[in-house]
């Protein structure tokens, strides 16, 4: 039991860090740093919605969409970095492991592309 | 960090491979040919199941895949047979729904494969992480079947409810996963079994994580008190889907949770059988006593699922071999009588639109004397009434409550089946001894038809095979059990 849970302690250690270090940062921006705000630098960043609205709010669907497929390639990427830095460990079945994962992805990707998710109009 | 060279064993989880391959095939198939293919892919994703399930017979024997992620037994085997039937009368049920209210979509029978595929992991499930990939791979592909008409409010609504209240129920399962495996170490089922065999007085915090993880099964076999989703999304999703859904999910869910609840926590049975005994005994008044107020027929099926998988649950709260019998025999007369009584609804047409109120089947016996006939042994079956299949379900998991000792489990369902009665042999009625003030019309398709009497015949005449079905289910069990 206590074995199990020391295996976790370098996850501890990187939360503590993790979390110490981000607080740091807006603690210091806000000591350090001159506030002068406006209007202008307080409005919503370029395209962003507003930070403070009624959440029930319309928006275009496809932002959506286009989040979502997003997310698909993005965590694909994540999965791919492991997998090229432990393939020596892995062997053949962690090889072909991920080529049957990017085929299915592949597959994924077309019938998306086909079916026009990919346009914005 | 040992290096794996060598490629996992796969045969016994060929038929998932296999229709996972096709799957893929059609989707590009129908992406690229378009709409048009709605009907060969259909037809392809049929033959498919029927080239699964003979895989399933030929390489599902006993064995394990995938480092031991996937086990496959002679009751996987029984449950993936169930599974691949109800999904290919579901897809041929669905064939002149989708054609008549041009609702057609070329994804729709691949959606249905790949949820038979999540279906029939879930069967195979022999860790934590497989079952919970196997569950969502089926969820993710029915939360979208069920608002596949995208046009439609009811469709989508039921859809978006579908999913929200599936997504709670994993977030649940998921939760209680995450505090077994802390308490115990492992995912694995087998190695669960070694820890509880050795050491049968759980901690609280594992007792706490198999409640969640029950109450995430029982979301899943709509359990009283976690239905609340059943009836909404049966009323609003596309009558076929629905018919789908009444079959499959719930043969898989069920197996699922047998599986989970005898092998890995078999020996924590006291901890356990309390809950399922409340689960069943609720599930069974309930679905009872809601029925008897439904106009909608297919809120009504969808109470009487909850009423079903209340009486499948005594089989598996007894927790003996002769339980796990009864809940096998018990899904497969389940999923005859339910395609039955859903090609009866399918085939409720007036002016050529499909109506569903229980008051549009009056005086069926007059306008449609052989529909009448098979929707009343579809009736007389879920009743329970001998010598139709419904009785042999129910009296094979009374039997099993009684053997285990849990006398007023097997009293309250006896009751409650009577008090259950009320309902199904009003829709007799209606038919029989009402007058029709608005005949349906009396064109029924000939493919529907054919589903209807064929599953009015194994209904009417299950007693002839219930010596062999009843072997296999043994087996089954005993494959369970024994392991």
């Amino acid at each position: 039991m206590t074995e199990l849970l020391s295996e976790y302690l370098p996850i501890l250690i990187f939360l503590i860090i993790a979390v110490g270090l981000a607080l740091v940062m807006v603690a210091a921006s806000f000591v350090v740093g001159h506030q002068r705000p406006d209007s202008e630098k307080l409005s919503a960043y370029e395209c962003g919605f507003e930070a403070f609205d009624d959440s029930r709010r319309q928006f275009d669907v496809r932002f959506y969409l286009v989040a979502i497929l997003f997310i698909i390639f993005d965590l694909e990427v994540a999965f791919l970095f492991p997998w090229a830095v432990s393939l020596g460990d892995i062997g053949l079945f962690g090889f072909w492991s991920m080529m049957v994962f990017l085929g299915v992805l592949t597959i994924g990707f077309i019938y998306e592309w086909k079916k026009g998710a990919l346009e914005w109009e | 960090m040992d290096t794996v060279t060598t490629l996992p064993v796969m045969m016994p989880a060929a038929a998932e491979i296999f229709l996972t391959v096709v799957g893929m095939v059609l989707l590009m198939a129908g992406v690229f040919r378009g709409e048009k293919m709605l009907k060969p892919l259909a037809w392809a994703t049929v033959a498919a199941f029927i080239l699964a399930a003979g895989l399933v017979i030929m390489y599902g024997g006993t064995g394990a895949a995938f480092f031991g992620l996937f086990v496959t037994e002679a009751f996987a085997q029984f449950a993936k047979i169930l599974i691949l039937l109800g999904s290919g009368f579901a897809i041929l049920l669905s064939l002149g729904y989708l054609k008549s209210e041009k609702a057609g979509r070329f994804e729709y029978p691949v959606l249905i494969l790949f949820a038979t595929v999540g279906m029939m992991l879930m069967v195979s499930a022999n860790d934590l992480m497989a079952l919970y990939m196997g569950l969502e791979m089926q969820s993710l592909a029915l939360y979208v079947i069920a608002a596949i008409r995208r046009d439609t409010l009811r469709s989508t609504e039921a859809g978006l409810k579908y999913f929200v209240l599936g997504a709670l129920s994993s977030g649940m399962l998921l939760y209680g996963c995450s505090l077994i495996y802390g308490f115990t170490g492992t995912t694995s089922f087998e190695v669960l079994a070694q820890v509880f065999a050795a050491d049968s007085t759980p901690s609280t915090g594992l007792i706490v994580g198999l409640v969640f993880l029950i109450t995430g099964l029982a979301f899943k076999v709509s359990a009283v008190p976690f239905h609340m989703w059943t009836p909404d999304v049966y009323e609003g999703a596309p009558t076929p889907v629905t018919a789908l859904f009444a079959v499959a999910p719930k043969v898989a869910a069920l197996a699922l949770f047998v599986r989970v609840m005898s092998e890995p926590f078999g020996d924590l049975l006291a901890s356990w059988q309390q809950i399922l005994v409340f689960l069943s005994i609720a599930s069974m008044v309930f679905g009872a006593l809601a029925a008897m107020v439904q106009t909608n027929i297919k809120r009504l099926m969808a109470y009487s699922s909850i009423g079903h998988m209340g009486y499948a649950l005594v089989g598996l709260a007894a927790g003996n071999e002769a339980g796990i019998t009864g809940v096998m025999i018990y899904l497969a007369t389940y999923i005859f009588m339910n395609i039955g009584a859903f090609a009866c609804i399918l085939a409720m047409r007036r002016d050529g639109r499909l109506v569903e109120e229980l008051s549009d089947l009056t005086g069926l016996s007059k306008t449609h004397p052989m529909m009448a006939l098979a929707l009343m042994i579809f009736m007389f079956s879920m009743a329970g009434i001998p010598p139709l299949a419904g009785f042999f379900g129910k009296w094979y998991v009374f039997l099993a409550a009684v053997e285990a000792g849990l006398f007023g489990l097997a009293v309250i369902g006896v009751l409650a089946s009577v008090v259950g009665a009320f309902y199904y042999l009003r829709i007799v009625k209606l038919m029989y001894f009402d007058d029709a003030e608005n005949p349906l019309d009396s064109k029924v398709a000939g493919d529907l038809r054919l589903i209807l009497y064929g599953s009015a015949a194994v209904t009417l005449l299950f007693f002839l095979v219930i010596s062999p079905i009843y072997d296999s289910a043994r087996a089954a069990a005993a494959s369970l059990i024994g392991a």
